[in-house]
């Protein structure tokens, strides 16, 4: 039964994109058939972050208005032999949405994906809607930061009442926070709440965090995702979250050494 | 913890500690507002209560109090009502 999956988070700029790449990135190279679909019209991204821009023909709105097909509009990653991506438009207007346009793209990427990673707009408005409605389960992309963490419960009031399976009273979207750009050692000098804290105020299931680290910026200006970078300790970070998500218990990374226990990080 | 974290701990208040306890309070704000605007039959249904505990009790408009408690995953509705002294309770029919 193919799962859909909606990476939101209210606030922009915490990390929806990077890790709706890494996540989808993440689950194709355990084998799962994965498409990733950029919700974001107006403002394509996702494309450049997956490295993949210069091969968009048609895009998600040209599926919905029949102008293409859904087999010409996704994009087979060169990488991962099950990883597929679908690019937003660039230049339509944000209504080209449509409930039932949504619906049937879904649909038709169901019978072939297991799953299906919406990657949602910030803000509230209709795009980042569309993108959770039809949502099975919900990545909240948190920051450790006031604005972050109070858009972040918005999104969870949202998900609790706009989404297809609040409004037809089905069980409800199962929630994961993933706390991102997370500095363990701010955290230690008291200056940025800590993932125990976030968990607290929003109190949603935790997924995992992800270390502020040169990595993503490094990846996203390549065009890799940063799940693919086998140094990177934010790749690193995705790829339990991914093991976590499919119901495994990864294993602690790394052993603290004598000197980051004595200085605290 | 490590001994850095030990003298630390000995400073004064820290900005996340102050962070945290803001977003609590509004956080607690924002969403008794959301869960109150999605109770917008409230007082319609006070109103209907009045009008059923009437037909069998005399009882003034501020003598019912419906109230809605959330506690974890479940909500609580709260009716209370005051009846009033026995001798004043009787309906004239």
């Amino acid at each position: 039964m193919a799962k859909i999956i909606v990476v939101t988070s209210g606030k922009g700029g915490v990390g929806k994109t990077t890790t709706s790449a890494a996540f989808a990135t993440g689950l194709a190279l355990r084998g799962h058939q994965t498409v990733v679909i950029d919700f974001d019209v107006g403002l394509r991204n996702l494309d450049l972050v997956m490295g993949c821009e210069r091969r968009v023909v048609y895009d998600f709105v040209n599926v919905i208005n029949g102008e293409g097909n859904l087999n010409q509009a996704i994009i087979k990653d060169k990488r991962i032999e099950s990883l597929y991506i679908l690019p937003a438009s660039q230049t339509r207007d944000k209504d080209a949405l449509t409930m039932k346009g949504v619906a049937r793209v879904l649909e038709a990427l169901k019978k072939r994906f297991e799953y299906i990673i919406c990657d949602s707009p910030a803000g509230i408005e209709h795009g980042a809607i569309m993108a959770m409605y039809f949502a099975d389960e919900a990545i909240v992309v948190t920051n450790p930061e006031v604005s972050s963490v109070r858009d972040s419960d918005r999104i969870i009031g949202m998900l609790s009442s706009k989404t297809r399976r609040a409004v037809q009273n089905m069980a409800p979207v199962k929630e994961h926070l993933l706390v991102t750009r997370y500095s363990p050692k701010r955290v230690n000098s008291g200056d940025m709440l800590s993932v125990e804290d976030v968990q607290e105020i929003l109190a949603i299931p935790f997924l995992g965090v992800i270390p502020e680290s040169p990595s993503v910026l490094q990846a996203s200006n390549a065009g890799i995702p940063v799940t693919l970078d086998d140094n990177s300790d934010a790749g690193q970070a995705y790829l339990d979250v991914v093991a976590r998500f499919l119901g495994e218990e990864p294993p602690p990374r790394e052993k603290k050494g004598f000197f980051s226990r004595l200085f605290g990080n | 913890m490590s001994l850095f974290d030990y003298f630390r701990a000995l400073q004064p208040q820290k900005t996340a500690k102050v962070a945290k306890e803001r977003l609590k309070i509004i956080v607690a704000h924002e969403r008794r507002q959301r869960d109150s605007t999605s109770l917008d039959y409230l007082p319609l249904l006070q109103r209907e209560l009045l009008e059923v505990v009437r037909k069998y009790v005399a009882i003034e408009d501020e003598q019912i109090k419906v109230h809605i408690e959330k506690e974890g995953d479940y909500e609580i509705l709260e009716l209370n009502i005051t009846l009033p002294d026995a001798e004043n309770r009787q309906i004239n029919p």
